[in-house]
């Protein structure tokens, strides 16, 4: 033992690194967790309304996500100021929801067609004209079980 | 004591570095909620092509709603409140007024509904109507369907509707179980049917 020893036994010890490994991994596993991986990026207001008689929408393979509101200030020159709808990640007509609902069904599991949900996430300053005209597409299109995404609140206030 | 070595700088002690890191990861464990939709989930009617006239309704069954262009309630033929909506339909739908609901606790107020099994909610916005009045409108109505179910579930069941749903859709409930709570929801869902009909919205 004391054969190996160094002569400057005095020192303080060098810094281990033993710990970095681990320290890495937790934060690698924190972002992973924490990560949403597909946020879609709005180009519309998108203020949900509040209610309180709400179900929590669980299994994100059988949503598709319809949005709605009026375009953000940088879009305005390009696409007015009247409320539109976005799919995916631009901005559409109404009319264009029957081809959005086929390819969303054709991107999931056959088995799930009968339960694939439509999420709404309509802004609330829109009229409801528009939100007639989307659930009427989405009957047309047999996409009948619906969501009215919200926030959780009191609608009194 | 390092008189030997002076010229190398002492080193950092660094063992209270997983310390560090460990508060770090329990303060964001803590602080992020990851986020779930949740929403109002409804179904839309399927479209019907058959051209057969619906079966007439009695006027004392249908409880209209009505929402105008500025967000004003008109319920039955009068101006109401927000805060009045659920009240008003649960009197209406816990009504009984033919006497053959067993289980209403209600007026039995003959101009009223006969029987929940009966009673229908027509709700009818205009297009120029904002989205979020009609959310608050839907979730009071849902609401007051809700509290009549949670009232009866509980005594008959002892448990609200509410759980015994959120006990069914609960993947780690066993098969027994879920067998068994089926025609307890199938049961209290045919007490108090939600019979809500949508009307297209006005155009003018």
């Amino acid at each position: 033992m004391s054969k190996f020893k160094k002569k400057k036994e005095g020192g303080v010890p060098a810094i281990s690194t033993a710990s970095l490994p681990d320290i890495v991994f937790m934060l690698l596993f924190f972002f992973m967790v924490a990560t949403v991986m597909k946020d879609n990026d709005l180009m519309i207001q998108n203020n949900l309304p509040k209610a309180d008689q709400i179900t929590k929408l669980e299994k994100k393979d059988r949503v598709m996500f319809i949005f709605a509101g009026k375009p953000h200030a940088r879009y305005v020159n390009q696409y007015g100021v009247g409320a539109r709808i976005q799919l995916n990640d631009r901005l559409s007509d109404v009319s264009e929801i029957r081809n959005f609902v086929l390819a969303e069904r054709a991107s999931r599991d056959p088995a799930l067609e009968k339960v694939l949900t439509t999420a709404l996430k309509i802004d609330k300053e829109v009229k409801m004209g528009l939100v007639g005209e989307i659930k009427q597409q989405l009957r047309e299109m047999d996409a009948l079980k619906i969501n009215y995404t919200t926030t959780k609140g009191s609608v009194l206030d | 004591m390092a008189k030997s070595n002076r010229s190398a700088p002492p080193e950092v002690n660094a063992g209270s570095m997983a310390d560090i890191a460990f508060l770090l990861l329990i303060f964001f464990l803590v602080t992020t909620t990851i986020q779930t939709d949740q929403g109002l989930t409804r179904k839309l009617p399927p479209i019907d092509k058959t051209n057969i006239d619906p079966p007439p309704i009695k006027e004392k069954n249908i409880f209209t709603v009505l929402v105008n262009r500025n967000d004003q309630l008109l319920v039955e033929d009068k101006l109401m409140d927000l805060k009045n909506l659920k009240q008003a339909a649960i009197d209406f739908l816990d009504n009984g007024g033919d006497g053959t609901c067993t289980y209403c606790k209600g007026a039995n107020n003959v101009v009223s509904s006969d029987n929940p099994d009966k009673a229908i909610i027509s709700l009818q916005n205009d297009a120029e109507t904002s989205y979020k009045a009609y959310i608050s409108v839907q979730n009071e109505l849902v609401a007051a369907y809700y509290f009549l179910r949670d009232r009866e579930c509980m005594a008959r069941y002892g448990k609200t509707f509410r759980e015994l749903e959120a006990m069914y859709e609960d993947p780690k409930t066993k098969e027994a179980q879920r067998l068994k709570i089926e025609p307890m929801i199938k049961d209290i869902q045919t007490l108090f049917p939600q019979k809500l009909s949508e009307a297209e919205p006005k155009r003018n």
